[in-house]
């Protein structure tokens, strides 16, 4: 029976990852992110899961690489000082292909920054924050409904591919409360990791014919084989040869752009006769639609492009959408991240304006309804 | 409709699990309801609010844009957020010495020497203060509310808090008298 809840940003975080199969949490408590520690240290050991509170978003990473290895479906929570921390290890990730859940609630950074207010300032990080061409895929929920859906998603993503896949709210999302139905759990579509048939033979980093992606045996199930943050051939063991390193890499690279068109995620409104396009995630998102249905009020012919996975971004939809346009706004709580990629996409179909806050507030409706009407920013 | 509620005080007067309370309610009558919350990185003290958005539609931005309704516990919350009302109204704890520079319509209720007197414990002005805002505003029935209060206040103190719900409603009533 679907439920209809009161329920927090990240709540719907936490229960997101329990549905998709979570039994293995580890980290470090941090605002704004810090209830969804709270909850699976609550939640896990009713369902035989293990919760550990580590000594650092470092080892926070290192344990959930560890657990996911063994086969667990492994997840962690933090914010911007943590998630500095942990991309060293989400880069070991992505290289040894250990499928993770990173859930970032964004605050005021750099540094210690405000801690309980909102911010968007990590969208590169997210993306680059660990050093080397590697894999990751980055899903940014727009309301709290989505920070159970994505969750999932997120999951679903990570064992798919063997990949890290970062969550990215933010604090007004994370802490906001508002009404949810939720499914029933027992219709929402789980995927696990495809697993060796037998140790004989098995080669941890070949590439399974269907999908590209190797097949992955739990340690302490028979199993003997090397993980490294070295390159490394199929057997998993170092390799310093060029050829090597240049297959696995163009390899890991793949498997996001392959995947690209099937975890897409986006929302639009009102864009079948937009003239004029707000492109816009997350919490500003919020504001954004807010705008947008104010200036339709008035008449003025405006739509919203929502992306829902930011990392790879949905090209093809925004480039289609930009040619019948005059202008594009991209309002976002950092001064211009994600603006660099739309840029990118859109090309010169279209001009693209910056609209920036980094005050620690919510972006206001009536800020953006006030450059969609033509005003300076 | 979209009714805008904003709750400030200090932090650890509670606002914010009345914020709650009054969201939660809304949603047993079937309404869609967002609340959201600013706070400063200390446990108690510091300026905190809480804001509870409630509509028949979809809410699409969460936080409050012209407050419909301010309950101000503090001096300093009803300066801060006082100030900025413009077709609300404020209700603001009795304690509070009113400003000229503020002009929106204020009603002053008797909320902390209710709890700490009447009641015998100032914790519970949260409460009393929630019942005040419900009755005076008409947004949710009490029976929601009793609901609401008994799922999320702490267990053992459900008497405690309906008692102080009910006195919350009583000054509410005394207060549309005086509108």
């Amino acid at each position: 029976m679907p439920s209809v809840k009161l329920m927090q940003g990240n709540e719907a975080c936490t229960l997101g990852a329990l549905t998709a199969g979570l039994d293995f949490f580890a980290g470090y408590p941090i605002t704004p992110s810090t209830e969804i520690a709270e909850l699976c240290a609550e939640e896990l050991p009713k369902v035989g899961g293990k919760f550990i509170q580590m000594e650092d978003e470092i080892a926070s990473m290192a344990a959930i690489i560890g657990a996911s290895l063994t086969g667990r479906k492994a997840m962690t929570a933090t914010s911007g000082p943590g998630f500095s921390l942990m991309q060293e290890n989400i880069g070991y990730a992505s290289l040894a292909e250990v499928p993770v859940v990173i859930i970032n609630v964004q605050r005021v950074g750099p540094s210690t920054g405000m801690p309980t207010s909102p911010s968007q300032g990590e969208v590169m990080q997210a993306r680059w924050g660990t050093h080397g061409d590697h894999p990751v895929v980055v899903l940014a929920p727009g309301n709290v409904k989505e920070c159970f859906d994505l969750t999932v998603k997120a999951f679903n993503i990570a064992e798919d591919y063997r990949i890290p896949v970062v969550v990215l709210t933010d604090e007004v999302i994370g802490h906001m409360r508002e009404k949810v139905v939720l499914p029933d759990f027992e219709t929402v579509k789980v995927t696990r990791r495809k697993a060796p048939a037998s140790p004989g033979g098995y080669k941890p980093y070949e590439a399974d014919p269907d999908g590209g992606v190797p097949l992955m045996a739990s340690f302490g199930q028979g199993y003997r084989y090397h993980v490294t943050g070295l390159f490394h051939d199929e057997t998993g063991f170092p390799s310093n040869r060029g050829d090597v390193a240049d297959v696995l890499i163009r390899r890991l690279m793949k498997k996001v752009e392959n995947a690209e068109p099937l975890i897409r995620d986006y929302a639009t409104e009102s864009i079948e006769d937009c003239e004029i396009l707000v492109v816009a995630f997350g919490s500003s998102a919020m504001s954004s639609l807010s705008a947008v249905r104010q200036a339709r009020a008035k008449g003025i012919k405006v739509g919203l492009f929502r992306p829902k996975t930011i990392w790879p971004f949905p090209e093809e939809p925004l480039r289609e959408l930009s040619s019948q346009v005059k202008r594009v706004i991209v309002p976002e709580m950092n001064l211009g991240q994600l603006v660099l990629e739309i840029e990118r996409v859109i090309g010169c179909r279209a001009p693209v304006e910056r609209l920036s806050k980094v005050n620690g507030e919510l972006f206001k409706p009536e800020e953006i309804l006030f450059v969609i009407m033509g005003g300076e920013k | 409709m979209r009714t805008e509620f904003r709750l400030s005080g200090s932090g650890g007067q509670g606002l914010l699990l009345a914020g709650i309370v009054l969201a939660e309610a809304a949603i047993l009558e079937d309404k869609n309801a967002v609340q959201t919350q600013s706070y400063g990185p200390e446990a108690r003290g510091g300026a905190s609010k809480a804001e509870v958005v409630i509509s028949d539609v979809d809410i699409d931005y969460p936080k409050a844009t012209d407050p419909d309704f301010l309950l101000a516990l503090t001096p300093e919350s009803y300066k801060t957020y006082g100030a900025l009302m413009n077709k609300g109204l404020i209700i603001v704890d009795e304690s509070v010495i009113l400003s000229d520079e503020i002009t929106a319509r204020t009603v002053r209720v008797p909320i902390l020497k209710t709890a700490s007197e009447d009641l015998g414990k100032k914790v519970v002005a949260n409460i009393v203060a929630l019942g005040a805002l419900a009755g005076i505003s008409g947004i949710v029935g009490e029976k929601t509310l009793e609901l609401a209060v008994r799922h999320r206040v702490p267990k053992g103190t459900e008497d405690l808090n309906l008692s102080a719900l009910r006195r919350g409603f009583e000054l509410a009533e005394t207060a549309k008298a005086s509108l």
